[in-house]
């Protein structure tokens, strides 16, 4: 039945088959770019996450008015106290302190001279901590290019882009120059062991120096102080839900007037990622809406050059004593197989096409040259269930809603002029 | 009626021919605060937002131009070393054992965390080298009367287009300052004090610097004790005395 079904869709072009393929091309289209948002979303939110502000982020209240410009003289001091009593109330989080700080890393000649210098983005990690998350949020070890990770103090990665810029080679030694908490210069000497690509282009470009924090806290003079404390959810995935719930506790028992004392944000709150997110869910709902409406509009385009075309085939039915509401729904039962039909066809097609570039990625690294936008270079569509139902749904209705209109002419049919119309 | 008025323009003239030229003050400043040589031990107290710090320095001062300062508290400082050499201005620390050129933007950044920046330090001190000045009035400070000078950049590049400058008429040394951007914005103030007859000069031995755009107290900066015109050997002026 089903086959008998599916040959008269397929058989009759004018009738079914075109506007199947419209639905089915639609929902495909919708499908991929659903994905594909969803993908691009999904690479901001973990880039930021991971290099920037986690999931939940632990800053001193002053610090955190002014994070954007890194205020390290702001830290957090005592920042082992604050992190020990995260870890034990919230234990379904990973939380692992971090210094960010800017510099120029100088790099010398034979003489001791400045042979290169450029700036930095430093990012101190705990690196040399036992059972350290750090080495899988950051992902550093399939990042490495060249050298090795650091396995004692003194010992830096950068970024592959600045390591040629400065051209420094693996075991060199290079002089960071930045500012102690109090605002002092602060010198520094490290080995660079190795360079690093992390596929994130403002990250690679901007220079960035991963250090263990031992060695940032000695170099900035930040004896057991931290800039941030972040939390990851285990799975490395954002629940906003629970974050907001963590945040809320933390900040109730935190409550005190002190610009210095501990607070906490959400991954959504910082660094201006909520504009953004709500931005990408507002173009995916504009996606839908405008597809739902050009495709009821094309099938309704369709219904109408089928009703011309069927126009002989309704009279004679309605000649025959068919009822017009009978007609109209038999028309819409014709749309839902159609819809349906069209629907599945283009979801699969959709969703095989997510799939296949969800595999291999597309590398937008030559586009986002100047951006600063935390996206990796090498974008994935996400393949999810929201994303069949939102192709889906849309195709079924768009061609109801196309016959629908469309089927409105058969009530404005004048049973005494039939004979005549079906003469001519 | 006319004859009061004329009395009022006469004594205007009288005053306006005693109030010196604004370049004569300015050379009578340089002339009274600078010396073929210095050699100082000051302290600069920098009330920071979170503390209080004290960091204490000698420098060997040559003319205007040459300066090394090598600083001996607290422990995390001692033996960092900066000279200025013209316009070139080089750091040592003993743990890197390294010498940086200070240039670009690092001048604009804080000496030592204070209300002063490197650029602070490599400015010209003597004033009528880089601005035109005029006496605009007479005003009070600390009970002391001061010229009040209006100067103006007479180049471009210098950290502030205009200064105000409160001058004890009688001492002839700034007792208040305030630094504008090239816009109007106020940027520092300075208050100078503790004036002290030093080596037939006076000196003022206290001076708060305050940079309004950053929050804290200011910095403090203190003069402990200070040689004029003592010889200075050469070699302790150059690159090679940095890592001595």
């Amino acid at each position: 039945m089903i086959w008998f079904l599916l040959k008269g869709l397929l058989r009759d072009r004018s009738r079914s088959l075109f506007p199947l393929l419209m639905v089915a091309a639609g929902v495909a289209i919708t499908v991929l770019l659903y994905a594909w948002l969803q993908g691009f979303e999904s690479s901001i939110v973990q880039n930021t996450a991971h290099f920037g502000t986690g999931h939940l982020r632990v800053m001193t209240r002053a610090y955190a008015a002014e994070a954007d410009q890194i205020p390290n003289d702001l830290s957090l001091t005592g920042a082992d106290t604050v992190l020990a009593a995260l870890r034990q109330a919230y234990s379904d989080l990973w939380w692992t302190p971090r210094i960010r700080f800017g510099g120029l890393l100088d790099v010398p000649d034979q003489g001791g001279e400045t042979k290169a210098q450029a700036p930095v983005t430093g990012l101190g990690v705990d690196l040399l901590g036992p059972a350290s998350p750090e080495w899988s949020i950051l992902n550093i070890r399939s990042s490495l290019v060249r050298g090795r990770v650091p396995a004692a103090r003194g010992e830096i990665l950068i970024s592959d882009d600045l390591a040629t810029k400065l051209g420094i080679q693996v075991g060199q030694v290079a002089t960071l120059i930045s500012a102690t908490m109090n605002g002092s210069m602060a010198l520094a000497n490290f080995t660079v062991v190795g360079t690093v690509r992390f596929g994130v282009g403002p990250l690679d470009r901007g220079g960035a120096m991963i250090a263990d924090i031992g060695d940032v806290r000695a170099a900035l003079d930040m004896e057991n102080g931290a800039g941030e404390l972040l939390g990851f959810f285990r799975d490395d995935l954002y629940h906003e839900a629970r974050a907001d719930s963590v945040r809320q506790l933390f900040n109730a028992r935190n409550r005190s007037g002190d610009q210095f004392a501990a607070e906490m944000g959400t991954l959504r709150e910082q660094s201006g990622l909520s504009d953004m997110l709500d931005y990408v869910t507002l173009v995916l709902k504009g996606v839908i809406v405008f597809f739902v409406v050009a495709m009821s509009i094309v099938l309704w385009n369709a219904g109408l050059m089928g009703s011309l075309r069927r126009y002989g085939e309704l009279g004679v039915r309605l000649a025959l004593g068919e009822d017009k509401g009978h007609i109209y729904r038999s028309m819409m039962l014709e749309s839902l197989a159609i819809g349906l039909v069209g629907s599945a066809l283009g979801t699969a097609v959709g969703l095989a096409a997510a799939h296949g570039l969800q595999i291999h990625g597309v590398d937008f690294g030559r586009f986002t040259k100047s951006g600063t936008v935390m996206v990796g270079n090498i974008v994935r569509p996400r393949v999810t269930t929201a994303a069949s139902m939102l192709g889906f749904l849309p195709g079924l209705c768009a061609t109801l809603l196309g016959t629908a209109i469309a089927g409105i002419g058969v009530y404005q049919r004048q049973t005494s002029q039939l004979f005549k119309e079906l003469e001519t | 009626m006319i004859r009061a008025r004329l009395v009022i323009v006469l004594v205007g003239l009288l005053v306006a021919f005693q109030r010196p030229s604004g370049e004569e003050v300015l050379r009578q400043i340089d002339r009274n605060m600078f010396a073929e040589t210095r050699i100082v031990v000051s302290e600069m107290i920098i009330h920071g937002r979170r503390e209080t710090r004290t960091v204490v320095a000698r420098s060997w001062q040559r003319g205007t131009t040459d300066a090394l300062t090598e600083y001996l508290a607290p422990a995390r400082e001692r033996g960092t070393k900066m000279l200025k050499l013209s316009d070139n201005l080089w750091t040592y620390t003993p743990s890197t054992d390294r010498i940086i050129l200070i240039s670009g933007n690092m001048l604009r950044q804080s000496l030592m965390g204070s209300d002063l920046s490197y650029e602070d330090m490599m400015e010209d001190p003597r004033l009528e080298h880089s601005y035109a000045a005029t006496v605009s009035g007479t005003d009070t400070v600390d009970g002391r009367k001061c010229w009040l000078l209006d100067l103006t950049a007479n180049r471009e590049g210098l950290a502030y287009h205009t200064r105000r400058v409160w001058v004890d008429t009688e001492r002839l040394v700034p007792l208040r300052e305030d630094l504008y951007a090239k816009g109007g914005r106020l940027l520092k103030t300075m208050r100078l004090g503790n004036v002290t007859a030093l080596g037939g000069r006076w000196l003022p031995k206290h001076v708060l610097y305050k940079d309004v755009l950053k929050e804290g107290e200011g910095t403090e900066f203190v003069i402990d004790s200070v040689e004029f015109d003592a010889p200075i050997a050469d070699y302790l002026l150059s690159k090679a005395a940095l890592r001595k």
